[in-house]
């Protein structure tokens, strides 16, 4: 185990990106055809049978789905037996993502924040993001990636309620700020809702909630209630795909929660466009690599 | 809603018959453009060395590869308009571009340049560049290439579409409805969830 080939993290890095952009998880599709079958708008539904089409197209060239090849996101899961080290993972992950980058090649989109120089690798300081978080009994190291666009990034909204607002002011906070989205996050995705913690933590909840398979609920109960209630407020707005009317403008809101401070109560909102990608892979101690979403 | 198949570069005629709703296939002439390009246009005073005269303009930064004698598509998808609206009047009633292909619409003074100069609004599906790539058959010419991906593209299509016309000549702009709609439907909502 000392000996483990961090070579297979990079190409694992790479393969992520690349597979991420061109492959659309199998819960996305389904949602899709779902959401569909019960549009009753003629738009609407041209709509969505363009979404189709260019899937079809992705898939049968491997090419990219959307031109916006985002900002590379890896979520690490260390299990308690996997052998790591750690400053390997981090720059292998940079290095994969650069080499995806400028091997597929794809148009990069990091970009120096004041000079909006862009050197073309969708990495630089500060990127890829990467969080790190740890499995009890599992000896591998698991690895979600999502590239995310700036259509849907540019919209998300954070808020640092009193608790004398309420679970009222949460609610209204994520359907307003949905409303005022509309075209521009590439409807209908998943709105992603972070309650609880800190500033910073309710952000990075709101993206957890974005890269859950769609629908699957919350397991706290009242939690899935609430995602259900949201998920029909928001479609009843009849914004719809692409904000250009029709029943469905999500396919899914997901929540995710932390304890916060006894006088805080925090929101955050991330949205996800239409191709909601994400790839994951499982690379085993004997260097073997399974790929999944 | 009725389904129409173009030729471009379109007519005032072409154009004024299409009404908010309705969509939109074309085949021909579409120049691609972006914020640099319309900044270097408009901003900096550069005449285009091109005829834009009712052409369609997609809002687009390209991913193209330099070949022998020419330019490969590696993937070609649709930008948020809204960045550009300052820019659109002028593009339509000076130049005479006819269509605008985006996502998120436009606002108020090209809506009213549209209605005054006969051009619409063709809202494009966002994030489905694979579809949008395969529909574009050649970049015929890159004008402006020292903005590159923000240069003035010149590209040939085969039914490019669907286009759902979001803003037309006539006044009409549907993102506006559609939101006006949502708000007039939000006190009921806000009622159902208990704020």
């Amino acid at each position: 185990m000392t000996n483990f080939d961090y070579q297979i993290v990079e190409e694992a890095a790479k393969q992520l990106y690349i597979r991420a952009l061109c492959d659309l998880p199998p819960d996305v599709r389904a949602a899709l055809k779902k959401a569909y079958a019960r549009e009753t708008q003629p738009t609407a539904r041209a709509v969505f049978e363009a979404i189709f089409k260019n899937i079809e197209i992705a898939d049968r060239n491997r090419s990219l789905i959307c031109q916006d090849t985002g900002l590379p996101i890896y979520k690490v899961k260390i299990g308690s037996q996997f052998c790591w080290n750690g400053y390997q993972i981090k720059t292998r992950l940079y290095e994969g993502a650069k080499r995806a980058t400028l091997e597929f090649p794809f148009r990069g989109s990091s970009t120096h924040p004041l000079t909006r120089v862009n050197p073309q690798t969708s990495v630089g300081p500060g990127l890829p993001v990467i969080y790190y978080d740890f499995a009890e009994d599992s000896d591998c190291l698991d690895i979600l990636m999502a590239p995310k666009g700036s259509g849907s990034e540019n919209m998300s909204k954070m808020q640092m309620f009193y608790p004398a607002h309420g679970v009222q002011a949460l609610k209204k906070f994520v359907l307003d700020t949905v409303v005022e989205s509309g075209a521009n996050p590439c409807p209908p995705g998943i709105i992603g809702v972070g309650i609880g913690g800190t500033a910073d933590l309710v952000m990075k909840l709101a993206k957890d909630a974005i890269l859950r398979p769609v629908g699957q609920r919350h397991p706290d109960p009242e939690i899935a209630a609430m995602e259900v209630e949201l998920e029909e407020a928001i479609n009843a707005t009849g914004r719809g795909p692409m904000g250009l009317g029709g029943d469905v403008s999500t396919l899914a809101v997901h929540i995710e929660m932390a304890y916060t401070h006894i006088t805080q109560n925090p929101v955050a909102v991330n949205t996800q466009c239409w191709p909601a990608r994400r790839s994951r892979a499982i690379i085993h101690p004997d260097g073997n690599v399974e790929y999944g979403y | 809603m009725a389904e129409y198949h173009l030729q471009s570069p379109f007519s005032e005629e072409d154009i004024r018959q299409l009404h908010v709703g309705d969509i939109v296939y074309f085949d021909g002439l579409l120049f691609g453009i972006r914020d640099l390009t319309q900044i270097y246009m408009f901003d900096q005073h550069h005449e285009p060395p091109v005829s834009l005269a009712g052409a369609p303009c997609i809002h687009t930064a390209p991913s193209l590869r330099k070949v022998e004698g020419g330019w490969e598509k590696i993937c070609i998808g649709t930008t948020t308009s809204t960045r550009m609206d300052r820019f659109t009047p002028e593009l339509i009633c000076k130049y005479g571009v006819r269509a605008i292909i985006g996502k998120g619409g436009l606002y108020q003074p090209s809506l009213e340049a549209m209605q005054k100069c006969g051009a619409v609004y063709l809202a494009i599906v966002g994030g489905a560049a694979a579809l949008e790539t395969q529909q574009i058959e050649a970049v015929e010419a890159v004008y402006w290439e020292h903005l590159h991906p923000e240069a003035l593209y010149q590209f040939r299509v085969k039914n490019f579409g669907p286009l759902t016309v979001a803003m037309d000549s006539h006044g009409r702009h549907l993102y506006e409805e559609v939101k006006a709609e949502a708000i007039r439907r939000l006190p009921e909502i806000y009622k159902k969830l208990g704020v």
